[in-house]
């Protein structure tokens, strides 16, 4: 007896917009490579219902100071390119990454409090040192941010970098800049389809295309608040499917920050044995961290190691497989 | 799927005796479809309708037991595609494969490390479900010894692995009344291994490849043998397909009502996978979406660890965060004069601060708030972990009759409380603690 299986498929009426990051010569910039995200119309792979156009991408965290809070693990594999960030972003490209995420955190007040000069000589730096997309991070305190990703955005104008975070407290600003020079903003929020929601209808309101905005809806780790992310994000991408025009944003999750936070990754002294290997476990704490968040509909993963960067990609690529 | 009390009222003797506590029948098929009442209460109801409800009620996923005694695992009996819909109910086993090649003192050797191996997280102990065992070999008598081996050495459940008959036979027989899983019947030895599994009452593994319909016809056959705790295995190995098939299986269940294929499924990650990174990133994909064991090809802490925390972040429920009990905890023996540390009852924050305080050596009190089981920045955001709070926990778990001093440490990712604080405990002076459990220590060590 023959049994017919009739598989569900489930008709989706929206999809997630393109937003394109970079910008060649031929556009105004002067990138090697651009890269396009989003365009989804199913969820993460089901390609027997849909089409996920471009493969997530994946960047790689570089900083503006020499990170001595990371974990030795990172730092003994990225050696003295942590202490020059141009030599790190070309280091990050030569790992495969997609995208460079360059932090400007010596701006920060409680650090050195550099000043928006030093934040376009960095930009210029790494935009001189890598053909890759450039997203571009302020320190995190409003005033400071708001100082240092207006000078970078002037100095980057014509490359269509991503600016972030813009977030509740500093959109108008960050947004503006954005306006100005042609680029895209990383608008984060707290781990909350509404409050997503909200400020993409407040930034869209100022007039930003919807096309250059990235949502960052806030990174768990593995084992630190993973599942929250895990399902705000499969909220938001079920809402985009369904049609929901404000949550129809590629998503961008900050792994490598928050998994290298865990202590699993940080530290190895007085952890139990079995935990076991330090090395191991941390880069599959980040690579678990990422691809879990793949399949909940992330678009870029920003990651801290370089073997992450290639077990993820081999990772998108097997997804990406028909 | 569940009937409506209107297709309910359909089946019942709709006579409105009474006697089942309800004025009426509907009333009463009403109460069934909300589940408020038990159909054994109606003493009339035909065995015919009997059936048909109790095979309406039945779960869409079979919930399917493996091994038996205190390791025993159980999963399926699944209702949703997505956790925040309700919550994922029973999390996959994973297992490790030994094969009956290996020397025997390797075999051995490994599976007590399996084991033994237990991790603890959030106060939860955590364990690697069981293992599997192929006949490599293809003799019976071997993996007959093995499986023995593995019967003295383990209660942990089994699962056998061989594609003969007679050594699945051979195999059985060491493992009788441990309800093994046994792995696989195949279109071709379906009829002697379902035969093996009702002799042996243990649960069968059903394997058709790359075809559901295939897949679907064999566990028909094979229920109609009389054979109903089955785990079905779609052959697919791969990252995209595996997440495919899976996706299918769970929506033909869950949507479709799809009885055929409404069983937990078993996936091998490392099965075609070009490296142990691959394989272990293919597990959390099958962690995520819809495994209900999950059999690795390799024993190692620094992949078992990530993974079972993964199934623990995946399988809680939202809506009931992990929580520990409000109060004041003691660390280290403190005394009056010792350190007073504040913080929520989020088990993640309570674990995370606590192993950090212990690990200091410094004895300490611990202040939990009860904060519905939201972490300090979420609770902080959404009022359950604010001055007020803080206060009334103070005077709720009588603070200062243990606590000698009026100096209180709240966490550095909420130091902007410390003005309200200073109102709602007046007398106490307020310290701004680390914004990172993991920086206490240092903290402590320098505390006066």
């Amino acid at each position: 007896m023959p049994t017919a299986v009739e598989i569900p498929k489930e008709k989706w009426t929206g999809k997630v917009r393109e937003v394109k990051l970079g910008a060649t010569a031929a556009e105004g910039g002067t990138r090697q490579k651009v890269v396009t995200v989003g365009g989804e119309s199913t969820l993460p792979f089901l390609t027997f219902e849909g089409s996920i156009p471009h493969p997530p991408a994946v960047a790689l965290e570089v900083q503006d100071r020499y990170p001595a809070d990371w974990s030795a693990v990172l730092r003994d594999f990225w050696g003295d390119a942590l202490r020059d960030p141009a030599a790190w972003a070309k280091k990050a490209e030569e790992s495969g990454a997609d995208i460079i995420a360059l932090k400007l955190l010596s701006a920060h007040p409680e650090g050195d409090n550099t000043d928006a000069a030093h934040a376009v000589a960095t930009v210029k730096a790494v935009l001189g040192a890598s053909g890759l997309p450039l997203i571009v991070y302020g320190p995190g305190q409003a005033e400071k941010d708001n100082e240092v990703l207006v000078a970078a955005a002037e100095a980057a104008k014509g490359e269509r970098i991503a600016l972030g975070n813009c977030e509740d407290k500093n959109y108008r600003t960050t947004v503006a800049a954005a306006l100005a020079h042609g680029h895209l903003v990383v608008a984060k929020t707290p781990i909350d389809v509404n409050l997503s929601k909200q400020l993409n209808i407040l930034i869209t309101d100022m007039r930003l295309d919807a096309e250059r905005i990235l949502v960052d809806p806030t990174t768990g780790a593995l084992g630190y608040g993973l599942e929250y992310t895990y399902s705000v994000m499969e909220r938001l991408r079920l809402a985009a499917l369904t049609g929901d025009s404000m949550t129809q944003q590629p998503m961008i999750c900050t792994v490598g920050e928050e998994a290298w936070r865990a202590k699993e990754s940080k530290v190895n002294t007085g952890v139990p044995a079995a935990w076991g290997d330090w090395s191991k476990r941390s880069g599959n704490w980040e690579a678990i961290t990422a691809s879990t968040l793949i399949q909940a509909g992330a678009d870029i993963v920003v990651l801290r190691h370089p073997d992450s960067v290639k077990l993820v990609k081999k990772t998108i690529a097997s997804l990406m497989a028909q | 799927m569940a009937l409506s009390g209107l297709e309910i009222y359909k089946l019942l003797p709709k006579t409105n005796c009474k006697e089942c506590g309800q004025p009426t029948c509907l009333a009463f098929a009403m109460k069934l479809a909300q589940k408020q009442a038990e159909l054994s209460n109606c003493p009339y109801v035909s065995e015919e309708s009997k059936a048909k409800l109790a095979a309406a009620s039945a779960p869409p996923i079979r919930l399917v037991t493996v091994g038996t005694g205190e390791r025993k695992l159980e999963v399926g009996n699944e209702t949703v595609l997505f956790r925040h819909e309700k919550t994922f109910f029973h999390p996959p086993g994973l297992f490790i494969r030994l094969k009956d090649t290996q020397p025997l003192s390797e075999f051995e050797a490994t599976l007590e490390q399996i084991k033994s191996y237990v991790v603890e997280r959030v106060g939860i102990k955590m364990q690697v479900s069981g293992v599997a065992i192929e006949n490599a070999s293809g003799d019976p008598a071997t993996f007959a010894q093995y499986v023995a081996a593995a019967r003295t050495k383990t209660d942990q459940p089994l699962l056998l692995m061989a594609s003969n008959p007679a050594a699945m036979a051979a195999g059985l027989e060491k493992a009788a009344d441990a309800a093994p899983l046994i792995y696989a019947a195949t279109a071709e030895n379906w009829k002697e291994m379902a035969a093996l599994a009702a002799k042996s009452k243990a649960p069968l593994a059903v394997r058709a490849d790359g075809d559901l319909s295939a897949l679907a016809a064999l566990t028909e056959q094979i229920k109609g043998a009389g054979v109903e705790d089955l785990i079905v295995d779609p052959g697919v190995r791969d990252t995209h397909g595996s997440l495919v098939a899976l996706t299918q299986l769970r929506r033909l269940a869950l949507r479709s009502n799809f009885r055929p294929l409404g069983y937990p499924i078993i996936t091998f990650p490392g099965e075609q996978a070009e490296s142990v990174g691959e394989e272990t990133v293919r597990a959390a994909e099958h962690i995520a979406k819809y495994a209900g064991i999950i059999v690795l090809e390799h024993f190692d802490p620094a992949i078992i660890y990530p993974l079972l925390t993964l199934r623990q972040n995946i399988y809680t429920d939202p809506q009931k965060p992990i929580q520990v009990s409000p109060g004041l905890y003691e660390v280290n023996g403190p005394k009056p004069d010792s350190p007073l540390l504040v913080t929520t009852n989020f088990s993640l924050t309570y674990f995370s601060v606590a192993g950090e305080v212990e690990g200091s050596g410094k004895p300490t009190w611990l202040l939990i708030v009860d904060s519905e089981g939201m972490s300090v920045l979420t609770g902080w955001a959404a009022g359950k972990f604010d001055a007020a709070k803080i206060a009334k926990s103070v005077q709720q778990f009588n603070v200062p009759a243990k606590v000698g001093h009026k100096k209180i440490v709240i966490p550095g990712l909420v130091a902007g409380l410390s003005g309200e604080l200073e109102e709602e405990l007046p007398g106490w002076e307020i310290r701004v603690g680390p914004r990172e459990a993991i920086d206490i220590p240092a903290y402590l060590k320098t505390w006066q």
